[in-house]
């Protein structure tokens, strides 16, 4: 037994030896060094923080209004979803802005290595290409998570304060949860930034096409799925119940293709244990439900595919940046 | 694999698409030697180089560096092998040393031997001054020894440097030069240089290869590639009063071809060496001055004119 352990440690030892250079802690060390000075990546960290905390204080100022509605309950969480008087909700912003932070992140990760004439001389020391993808990739998640959390616990924080109410165990698990959503939401952008990154040449090019697919993925596709319900199934004064259902369901399937509609759904699920479906009821299911809060379990259960397609895509789209980097010529 | 040879290409061939950039290369260098890669802008140098790094992926062929084949064990070649590519570039926004710290740490280097070693280098590039001042404010010349001295952390057996004095001052370029010489020389490693200026590689290279189009057309030292061409060398003569030439005693003299004018320049056909002389010597005789006269084919220009000429034809033809 004892043998074969040694065995193992020493084959465990070589190998690791052997097959890890162990370049991606140095780039990722270098990178997180490079994005922590970097301006642009403050500027858009005080964006995101200053209209958060506003929105969110804004909230809290409403905070009579929403205890009203729906009883005080789970009442610190609910105010990340809850808009105030005059301002959208915390969750609202964030949903717009964190793909912003993601893309600035990412869209010149390798093309401005590659203008600077960097990444050939970075790729000739003994490391293996992965390794610059991975660390690179790394450290901006490693700072998304970063940001994310310092925000979201300085928000839970200040909710503490103006509210007075002490958050439940079960608040501060919901929380976790949304701000991991919130972590793989910008880790989405933040891939398909790189992706661009490495498919174009141009800094400027990969920047402008993470802009645009923004846009269109954010404000657009709603809008657009929308459309394509109201032309398959118009919704007029004589329209039945079954066209009606049917325009909905289109419309939301379709606008389910955006991510970012995928983000707002599960984290308004998460943030608001009074929520208990994401499609259209009829009257016939509502009748004799008791209102009330859903467990823990059933509002993961309701997001759980909104969490996998979220993850997939990333996961997905850093594999097609991966293999392209590996296989991209130094000089096409 | 010959013992003394440290770096063996065999059949190489490299394709981009339709585009041939390295065509059936064979060459060999043998350890602590300055060779030369000679060849116009687009020739497959750098191809070439980077296939030797193991950062692009030969289409048939093969190549041995230190007895490691680069495609199958890129990380072991390059440990021994510095690259110095041809447009080097730094982060801007770290100083000198700070980059040089990067390129320590991806090699791994013990972290107490680091501060001495890059300290001695910046001191051997000449940058001990600069190096705390950011890369982005330093001049062309500045970042290609910056770029010698990146090179250099690693303690490289081979050292390829491409087109390492490109867009530099004559100043810079010696300086650069002098230091590449010191290499190869006195440290004993071997050293690849690629460049299109022939008069610098020229005075520290031992050995040359020719690089047209893809491929290698000729390889050897710079008087042996003059040898080669010998046999058609012609000189090339200004002299005045140019009626005065005589023609006709030249031409009947052995070993001459023909006689031309080129501009203002009488040029006559053959081998050079032995006819040279003797036609001053008739020049002198009747009466005329003479303000040039040169052995065409015995230096590197010609040399490299007439290869480049060969090559761009016979890819043509």
């Amino acid at each position: 037994m004892d043998k074969l352990k040694d065995f193992l440690l020493k084959k465990f030892k070589s190998s690791s030896s052997e097959e890890n250079s162990g370049g991606v802690k140095v780039v990722f060390i270098k990178e997180l060094a490079d994005q922590l000075s970097s301006i642009r990546c403050l500027i858009l960290f005080a964006l995101i923080a200053l209209t958060g905390i506003v929105s969110f204080y804004s909230a809290a100022s409403n905070i009579g209004a929403v205890s009203e509605d729906s009883g005080a309950n789970f009442i610190l969480i609910r105010l990340f979803a809850t808009s105030g008087t005059s301002l959208p909700s915390f969750t609202w912003f964030l949903s717009l802005l964190g793909p912003l932070v993601g893309l600035s992140m990412g869209f010149d990760a390798i093309n401005a290595e590659q203008n600077s004439g960097t990444l050939t001389r970075l790729l000739a020391q003994p490391i293996y290409r992965d390794d610059v993808i991975n660390g690179k990739f790394l450290a901006r998640l490693f700072i998304l998570a970063l940001m994310t959390f310092a925000l979201g616990g300085f928000v839970a924080g200040m909710g503490i304060i103006l509210t007075g109410v002490a958050p439940e165990g079960e608040e501060i698990v919901r929380l976790l949860i949304y701000l991991l959503l919130s972590i793989v939401y910008m880790a989405f952008w933040l891939a398909l930034s790189m992706l661009f990154s490495v498919i174009f040449r141009q800094t400027a090019t990969s920047a402008l096409s993470g802009i645009a697919l923004w846009l269109f993925l954010t404000i657009f596709l709603p809008i657009f799925a929308g459309m394509v319900a109201d032309t398959l199934y118009p919704i007029t004064d004589k329209a039945d119940a079954l066209t009606q259902l049917n325009n909905i369901r289109i419309a939301q399937g379709i606008s389910r293709l955006s991510p970012s509609t995928l983000y707002s759904e599960a984290a308004i699920t998460i943030l608001s244990p009074s929520v208990r479906t994401l499609g259209p009821v009829l009257m016939e299911q509502a009748y004799g439900a008791i209102p009330g809060f859903l467990p823990l379990g059933q509002s993961l259960l309701l997001i759980w595919p909104h969490l996998t397609g979220l993850i997939a895509g990333t996961v997905i789209i850093f594999g097609i940046t991966y293999t392209l980097f590996i296989r991209q010529e130094i000089r096409a | 694999m010959n013992g003394q040879n440290i770096i063996e290409i065999q059949n190489l061939t490299k394709r981009y698409g339709s585009i041939t950039a390295v065509d059936n290369l064979n060459l060999s260098i043998s350890k602590g030697e300055i060779f030369g890669l000679l060849g116009p802008n687009g020739a497959g140098k750098t191809t070439t180089i980077l296939m030797l790094m193991g950062l692009s992926e030969p289409t048939s062929g093969s190549i041995s560096v230190a007895g490691l084949n680069p495609t199958r064990e890129p990380i072991k070649v390059k440990r021994i092998v510095g690259y110095m590519p041809d447009s080097i570039g730094f982060y801007g926004d770290m100083t000198g040393r700070e980059n040089l710290y990067y390129t320590a740490k991806l090699n791994r280097i013990p972290e107490e031997r680091q501060d001495d070693l890059i300290d001695s280098l910046l001191a051997k590039v000449g940058l001990k001054d600069a190096a705390d001042r950011k890369v982005r404010e330093y001049s062309r010349g500045m970042r290609q020894r910056l770029g010698v001295a990146d090179v250099l952390l690693k303690d490289p057996e081979v050292v390829f440097l491409d087109e390492p004095t490109l867009g530099l001052d004559p100043e810079g370029t010696a300086e650069l030069l002098d230091i590449i010489t010191e290499l190869g020389k006195k440290e004993g490693k071997t050293v690849l240089i690629s460049s299109h200026l022939l008069h610098q590689v020229q005075a520290i290279c031992d050995r040359v290869g020719i690089f047209v189009k893809g491929k290698l057309v000729a390889a050897g030292t710079i008087s042996e590639l003059a040898q080669k061409i010998g046999g058609e060398r012609a000189i090339e003569i200004k002299a005045s009063p140019i009626e005065a030439f005589p023609s006709d005693v030249v031409r009947s003299m052995p070993g001459v071809n023909s006689i031309s004018m080129q501009n203002d320049m009488i040029v006559i056909d053959g081998a050079g060496h032995e006819l040279a002389p003797k036609i001053v010597r008739e020049l002198v005789a009747q009466n005329m001055d003479i303000y040039h006269l040169k052995i065409r084919g015995s230096d590197l220009d010609d040399i490299y004119h007439r290869y480049f000429q060969e090559g761009g034809a016979s890819s043509n033809g």
